[in-house]
């Protein structure tokens, strides 16, 4: 056992857990933060994906113990984002759900690549989602919410900003 | 499935790592990024009683020019590579390399170090270092030993690292301002593991021509005739490349259903010098 301080959607929990802790059950055991989902537990499927110092990984190959004094923002922790509203406003608008499962980490797949890339495209949007699995294999509408939100960033930065 | 159970540790400094696992019975392994060992933590494949996390080690985490090599520490992730945070000595070669490494959520944990000591034979950067003539710095209460990458290697998923014994840095040496690359591969998806990897490289002001195919089970391989024959082209393939390509397919026994995949994509890299 060991206590670990993670930050998790801005607060801080410090609490004891077992060293052979996933970062994964970690977030659901102990937050009780369920949005983020373990599915294939072994770094493949991609729905247990969050946001680890503003970056994507696994929760569920990561330990919690090495997530000890980081920053950690699941899918419950983006309330007043703006890319975020956007991101879900498009997955609704396109239907880009259907069961759910793998929507956490699209999430923040989705959300990793349009705030990292500048010239995101269909065949860049296609690979970056590679390591997200949709078992209802919901991709197309996946993608073409990305896009959506994409094109809309891009229209944004190239409007001048308005007088009123 | 979780991990067995197991105790963790993060010692500060490197000499914390290496009193920690002389101190194990060889019951401790080292972690990194933790993108192969994790999984195999889960499945219970590995069983170890003791982690000892490398990754925030900072001495392990930077790069330095030593001569005409770049030494990266052994825990600088792929996703710095990709986003070309270290020095380029490659002229583009381990930024493209590192793009085309699993995901980005893998990419952003997983370690050149940590790939190269796991030694999957389809892993991106084992083939690339063999044809770069990359070493590995491996250190040890004892002292330190430098090995190339090819010899490192012995195997699938086996290398001469020996209990007690960490890789603190991969050794690059500099390609000339001349020196051209190529590479291709072949995945049944997009960030999966290779079937088939080809990099080629020449740089003739250091006499080097080295072309290296790695495949799914087995280790990277050294295509001799195919080498010699890049030099004798001066880098640029020529008409001699295929018979030299089969030559070398047929001497590393490659199974006559793999053939047509590893020519192809060997071709591929040849011809992406080219351009």
């Amino acid at each position: 056992m060991r206590t670990v301080n993670i930050r998790v959607n801005g607060k801080l929990v410090s609490r004891p857990v077992e060293d052979r802790l996933s970062l994964a059950d970690f977030v659901r055991d102990h937050c009780l933060l369920t949005g983020t989902h373990v599915g294939c537990e072994h770094g493949v499927c991609g729905a247990c994906t969050l946001l680890m110092d503003g970056k994507p990984v696994r929760s569920c190959i990561t330990l919690a113990a090495a997530a000890d004094e980081c920053d950690v923002r699941t899918v419950e922790g983006y309330r007043d984002d703006p890319l975020m509203q956007a991101i879900h406003a498009a997955f609704n608008l396109r239907h880009a759900l259907q069961c759910g499962f793998c929507t956490p980490g699209m999430l923040a797949t989705a959300y990793d690549m349009l705030s990292r890339i500048p010239d995101l495209d269909r065949d860049r949007i296609r690979i970056e989602l590679g390591g997200n699995l949709c078992r209802c294999t919901g991709y197309l509408s996946i993608i073409q919410a990305i896009e959506d939100v994409h094109a809309q960033r891009v229209a944004k930065a190239a409007t001048p900003p308005s007088k009123g | 499935m979780k991990p067995a159970p197991l105790s963790y540790s993060r010692p500060e400094a490197l000499s914390g790592v290496l009193d920690a696992l002389r101190q194990s019975s060889g019951d401790a392994r080292v972690i990194a990024g933790g993108q192969s060992l994790g999984p195999m933590l889960n499945f219970r494949i590995a069983q170890p009683r003791q982690l000892v996390d490398i990754s925030r080690i900072d001495a392990l985490c930077t790069t330095a020019m030593e001569g005409d090599a770049l030494a990266i520490g052994a825990c600088v992730t792929h996703a710095r590579i990709e986003d070309g945070e270290i020095p380029d000595v490659t002229l583009g070669l381990m930024r493209h390399i590192a793009r085309g490494i699993a995901y980005r959520a893998v990419r952003n944990r997983g370690t050149i170090g940590g790939s190269l000591a796991h030694a999957d034979p389809a892993a991106d950067w084992l083939a690339t270092m063999i044809a770069l003539d990359a070493s590995v710095r491996l250190q040890s209460t004892p002292g330190v030993r430098q090995l190339k990458v090819a010899d490192f290697v012995v195997g699938a998923l086996d290398t001469q690292i020996v209990e007690a014994e960490v890789i603190s840095h991969v050794l690059v040496p500099r390609l000339t301002a001349s020196a051209r690359w190529g590479h291709n591969k072949y995945a049944k998806k997009s960030g999966d593991f290779a079937e088939s990897a080809a990099i080629s490289i020449f740089d003739g002001e250091r006499g080097v021509a080295r072309v290296v195919l790695g495949r799914r089970a087995e280790p990277p391989a050294l295509m001799q005739r195919t080498s010699e024959q890049l030099a004798a082209d001066g880098g640029r393939p020529s008409g001699g490349a295929e018979a030299a390509v089969e030559a070398d397919l047929r001497s590393l026994g490659v199974k006559p259903g793999d053939w047509t995949m590893h020519r192809v994509i060997v071709m591929r890299a040849l011809r992406d010098m080219a351009t």
